[in-house]
Parts: structure tokens; sequence; C-alpha cells
């Protein structure tokens, strides 16, 4: 017999080792999340999963399933936060959907209609960023960072290339490129990698290919983020938690 | 020419009259008159008061993504930056469009022209035809002909939509779209498309015929006004195919002096910096465009409907042919100079988008699969094309990063700032100088900026030139410092 836990008074069903998150998404109930991606490990930092557990707030991404679990997920206070982190994200780069070829297909501008944000709200950044365009295929457009990570653990776990790192703390960090020059063509970076795969926004791209996919057959057209990440959820069924914020303690 | 009117000598004693914002056009503007005491007429300028800035912060940005950044210039027509920063980047990315690919980018363009001219005439000029330049002012706007005129008005909006329908299923949306990009475009029109669009256009085609039917009785009825109305003779440029007619998509250049004399025709646009310059002045965010040869001073021109619709050979369609010829023949020809001409000869180009549209959805080639192409890699890239209100000039510069490094834009409304401001001085000697001000003469100015269905935001990229002071004030209002630009571009 399957062990459940309670979400948003719910029961969902869970596989040992599974966390909330991966759980949840296999059996249809979306959390809203960024870092969170089914094929890498949980990585925890952009606390957009964040549900209550016992009155406790935590990372639905990193919590492991346990049965009698009594999870909120979907209530007006938890997304009023998450909307606020949506909104401080878009503030701190710079993201200007209307000219941006992510538009349609970018998972923060798509949890952002999911959470029903109408403006950014917070005074803009405007941070000076430059483009990376040294790489004779891919470009690298930082004002659209979000330091989801996924590129550096896609680049490490999957290609075994270590393309791509966080530098700076607090305020200050931002995302590298691991060559002495700091350019992407100085790197084995190529087409073909993972990494070129996971970013959720609009940082790592293609060149020369931008708008190709007309409005209305881009992802997020036709279907909201919460429809899209249950369609992925079956991918996840079988993958164990692996959850580096908890190994070692559980 | 009026230029003694662009400054006054005694500026210090007179009178200064400003209409702020000028309304019914796109964009912000306002006129300023200086009047001494007499209420003679001693300065007249139009100024442009709002600052985009697009030709700088398009710079660095990869060559792919400006026709969808470029076009947020506009709401109303940017189609036209849309397809106009294509062509250029055709040129960067080496392509030569496939049938298919030019097809839908020129059905995009003529759903432009209809919805844009349907919305000057209709919505924006409409009030000041039907009940008079010095009419109540309270009802002289939209909805009052909404109240006195409903067809009409219905066929206006209606117009419009279907306008706005054909950007639709070509760009993927009525408003900033994204349907072309280097090298062509990304969708083709389906079938299912094709046959909703063809259920209205013969329709829309009638509509255009009747408003030519009711611009015509216009100048019958107030021919004296309408024929003398801000008129002033001045040079023309607009795009023509390569067998003299007219082409709102493609083409050479044409212009042609204030007497009819061609100054160059089917002229490369690749090379236009060769023939045309932009001039600066202090007092307006806009630049003044000039044609090399005769200077500055002599060298402005008029673009839009009217150089167009007259100095093409012919329209290479029949409804809007015949229009064109019963237009140059109407009153001795009279009235192909004047400035309410232009309303005239929007009205034909309604008609002739109209018919191109009809044209286009028959063509198979629509339903074509071969999108995009390209080609050899080139580092600069030009687009010209005839934008609703004139010829629009993109040009851009791509480095070896696939980076925008330089952007020139040259918008319709910059290449009619001097023959706007013509406009007003012969119109502000005509009607106001030495008069008491009223209302109603005031908006005579106004009807004349009107004509030329000015895009003032499009309009203003005097970067670097324009005298600017920044004030640092703190939180009880006092100022902390100062950064003052003077018009060389030093800073003080």
């Amino acid at each position: 017999m399957t062990d459940t836990f309670q979400l948003d008074g719910a029961p969902v069903p869970f596989e040992p080792g599974q966390t909330v998150m991966q759980a949840a998404l296999a059996a249809g109930r979306y959390i809203p999340h960024l870092c969170y991606h089914p094929e890498f490990k949980p990585h925890g930092s952009c606390k957009l999963c964040t549900v209550k557990v016992g009155g406790r707030t935590t990372a639905s991404c990193t919590m492991p399933a346990e049965a009698g679990l009594n999870v909120e997920s979907n209530i007006e206070e938890l997304n009023a936060l998450r909307r606020t982190l949506v909104q401080m994200l878009f503030v701190e780069g710079n993201h200007f959907c209307p000219s941006c070829e992510a538009s349609g297909n970018c998972q923060l501008q798509a949890t952002a209609y999911e959470l029903q944000m109408m403006t950014p709200r917070f005074n803009e950044f405007y941070p000076d960023r430059p483009l990376d365009g040294s790489h004779p295929d891919i470009l690298l457009d930082y004002n659209r960072c979000i330091l989801c990570e996924l590129c550096v653990r896609a680049s490490s776990e999957v290609d075994g290339k270590h393309v791509f790192a966080l530098a700076g703390r607090g305020i200050t960090k931002h995302l590298i490129v691991n060559a002495r020059s700091g350019l992407l063509k100085d790197t084995d970076m190529a087409l073909t990698d993972k990494a070129m795969q996971v970013c959720p926004v609009g940082v790592i791209l293609q060149k020369g290919v931008g708008f190709r996919v007309p409005i209305g057959e881009r992802r997020y057209d036709q279907r909201p983020v919460s429809a899209q990440a249950l369609d992925d959820a079956p991918r996840q069924a079988g993958v164990g938690g692996g959850c580096t914020a908890c190994e070692g303690t559980s | 020419m009026t230029l003694d009117l662009e400054t006054a000598a005694h500026p210090e004693n007179l009178r200064r009259v400003a209409i702020e914002p000028v309304s019914r056009v796109e964009g912000h503007g306002k006129v300023t008159l200086l009047l001494d005491e007499n209420d003679r007429v001693h300065q007249v300028r139009l100024h442009i008061v709002e600052f985009r800035g697009f030709e700088k912060f398009v710079q660095g940005r990869p060559y792919w993504e400006a026709p969808v950044m470029v076009q947020r210039l506009c709401g109303i027509c940017p189609v036209s930056h849309h397809i106009a920063a294509s062509k250029a980047m055709d040129m960067i990315v080496g392509a030569t469009l496939t049938p298919t690919a030019e097809k839908v980018r020129r059905l995009m363009h003529y759903g432009q022209i209809l919805q844009s001219h349907a919305l000057h005439f209709f919505h924006l000029s409409s009030p000041d035809l039907l009940f008079g330049f010095d009419s109540d002012v309270a009802k002289r706007n939209i909805a009052g002909i909404a109240a006195a005129y409903p067809e009409m008005a219905k066929r206006g909006v209606l117009l419009r939509k279907y306008g706005q329908e054909v950007i639709r299923i070509t760009a993927g949306k009525r408003i900033h779209g994204t349907g072309s990009i280097p090298g062509g475009v990304n969708k083709n029109v389906s079938i299912e498309e094709r046959d909703y669009l063809l259920k209205d256009i013969e329709q829309m085609i009638a509509w255009s015929r009747d408003a030519l039917v009711l611009v015509r009785q216009l100048f019958e009825q107030n021919l004296d006004l309408y024929n003398s109305f801000g008129r002033f003779k001045t040079h023309t440029l607009n795009l023509v195919r390569e067998d003299g007619a007219l082409d709102l998509y493609h083409g050479g250049l044409r212009a042609r002096d204030m007497d009819g004399n061609t100054l160059f025709d089917h002229y490369d646009y690749r090379h236009y910096w060769d023939v045309i310059f932009e001039d600066v002045k202090t007092w307006s965010y806009m630049k003044f465009p000039f044609l090399r040869s005769l200077g500055p001073e002599q060298g402005w021109y008029r673009v839009g409907p009217l150089s167009r619709v007259t100095q093409c050979d012919f329209i290479p369609t029949p409804l809007a042919n015949q229009a064109r010829k019963a237009f140059m023949a109407f009153a001795g020809g009279s009235v192909a100079g004047a400035t309410m001409g232009f309303h005239w000869a929007r009205m034909i180009e309604m008609l002739h988008a109209a018919e191109l549209i009809q044209e286009l959805l028959h063509d198979p080639d629509l339903q074509g699969s071969e999108l995009v192409s390209k080609g050899q890699r080139q580092e600069r890239g030009v687009g010209v094309i005839e934008a609703p209100r004139g010829t629009l000039i993109h040009h851009y510069k791509v480095d070896e990063h696939d980076q925008i490094v330089r952007c020139n834009l040259i918008v319709s409304t910059t290449h009619n700032n001097q023959a706007m401001n013509e406009a007003i001085r012969q119109v502000a000697q005509q009607y106001i100088d030495g008069r008491k001000l009223t209302e109603g003469l005031l908006n005579h100015i106004e009807v004349a900026i009107r004509a030329f269905d000015p895009c003032l935001s499009c309009a203003t990229h005097a970067l670097g030139k324009m005298p600017l002071q920044v004030e640092l004030l703190g939180v009880e209002g006092d100022v902390l410092s100062t950064l003052t630009r003077s018009a060389d571009g030093a800073f003080g």
C-alpha cells in the first residue's frame, strides 16, 4: 500500500525517496517553481515552491515526502509571497518581454501569468549586463538570468563541461563562464549540450533563430505553465529524491 | 518659403501662445506662436516634446531582435518598422526572399496601410472635414462623428478592424506581432485564414470607394479653402517600382523638385546617405532631413500619400489607378499640390491596399512552406518601405558577434518635419496674422499638421544633439547638482 500525505486537503501518494514537489507533480498537482527541473537534483534556491508543512514554511522541492504530512500550497498567503518573489526577479534583471525572443516560451513569464502578476511593483534595478556574442552559434544575454543554476547543473552533471558557474555573493551574485577571458567562445560549449535546453528564461540562446516560432505555437501560448509542468511530470515518476539539501540528514 | 518665421528676430517682447498638446495626431507635440501686441505672427514652430532614443538602446542587441524591438516605436503602424527592420536584416543574413515570404510580408503591410489610413481619415480628420475647421469644439471629435454620421463612423471602425485582422493573421497579433523575421517570415497563411479574410474583402473595397466619393464631394464643396489652405511648393521623395508604378513595399527612390523635374530616379536605397542627409535644430528632438544636392535650406521635401500618388507613373490596381487619374485631373490638377490633397491621396491608397489584399488572397504562394532563406552574411543592412505616412528608412551595422553596433532610423514623419513647419507657418500667415486668437483659428494650425498624419512618437531620435539639463533634487525639492549639455554636445 502506497503512503500518502495531504496537499491542500487532498491525499497525494508518494514513493519512498520522493520529495513533496515530485509526488505532487506526479499526482497531477502543480506547485509553482522555477529552479526545480524534473531531470535534475532539487536545488531549493528560488523558493517559489515554498509550502507550509505543519504551519512552517519549507521548499517543497527539497522537502522529503512523509506519510501523514499536512501540506498547504495553493493558499492566498503563499501565492502572495510567490508573486512578490517573481516581482523581485523581474526588477533585479532586465526583463523586457515585448522584445524578448523567449517570450511565450519563458517559464518566468508564464509563472508570472500563473500567479496573476500584473506589474513588477518594485523599482527596477536596471543592472548593466553586457551580452556575450563571442561564440559563433550561441548568445548569452545575462540580462535575464534568475540564478536558478540549471545551466550550471546541466553543464556539470550531464555535459561534463563545467561551462557555467555563479560568482559573487548576495545582490552581486551573477552567472559567469568558466574561461580566463570570461567569454563563451573560449569554452567547449556546443549547441548539442544539455545546458542549451534547460534555461527557463532567455539567457542561453541559439543565434539567429529567435522568433522563428509564430505566436500561438509557443510553449505557453496554448496551455499555462501549470498544465505544462504536469505534462512533464510522468517522466519524473522514477527519479529518486537525491535531494542535495537533505542528503546525509535523513 | 517662410523660413523667416522659424526664429523671431527679437523674441523678448513677444507674447507666446502654445497649442499643447496637438490633438488627434499620433504621439505628442506642441506648436508655439510668438505674437506682437498687434497679433502679428513672428515665430511658428512645431515642437516634438518626447524623446524615444531607439537608435541608441538597440545597440548591443542581437540583430534578429531588431524587427520585434524597434516596432515598439509605435502602436499605430508598428508593422512598418517591423518590416523595414526585417528588410535591413534580410541584407545582414544575405537572404533573397522566397515568394511566400515576400507575399506574406506584403499582405501584412497592406493590412497596415488599410487600417492606418482608415484610422486617420475616419477617426482623426473627419471631424474637421465634416463639421468645419472652426466648428463647435465639443462636437469636433470621433464621438461627434458617431452621433451625426453613425454609418460612416461604423465603416471607419470596421475598415480598421479588417486591416488589423490581416495583421493578426500574418504577424500573430494585431499590434506588435512577430511574423516577419530576418530572411523571411515565421508563418504562411492557411486556407482557413485566407477564406476568413476573403469573406469581407469585397465590402472593404466598396467602402473604400465610397470614402473616395465622400472626399471628392468635400473638395467640390470647399474647393477654394482646400486648395489654398497651408499650400506651399515643395520637393518630393518616394519609392517607385522599376516600371514607375506605386509600390509600397519595395522599389527605388524617386526625388522631384518643386517644379516636377526629376532630381534622381530608381536610386538604390542601400546608399541613401549619398542623397539624403539630416540636419539638427536645437529646439526639436526631431531631425530635419534634406536632399544633399540642394542643401539644408533648400533641400527639404515632402513624403507620404500625396507624394506617392502624384509622383508615381501609375497605380497597378485598376480601381485605385482610375481614382488617381480623377484626382490628378480634378480642378485642373491643382489639388494634387495642395496640403489638403493628402486626405484624397490617402483614400486612393486605402482603396489600392484593399485591392492588393484581394489580389494576394487569391495567390497560392501564400500557402507555401518555404518561409526563410539566407546567404552570405553582411555587415550592413538597409531596409526602406513606404509606410502609411511616407518613406521609412532603417539602417543597421552588425558586428562579428551578431550584435547591432549602429542604427539610424529616418522615419516618415521626420522627412516631413520641415514641410509640416512650412504648412503651419503658411496657415499662421493666412489665418492668424493680425487677428484675435480663437480656439477655432488655432485649430487651423492643427488641421494643417493632421493633413500629414504625423506620428510624432516615431520621429524623435536626435540623440546627442539636443540641449539638456538634468537636475538632482533633494527631498525638500532643493537642487543638489545640475548637469547641462549644450547643443554641440559639450557638458557643463
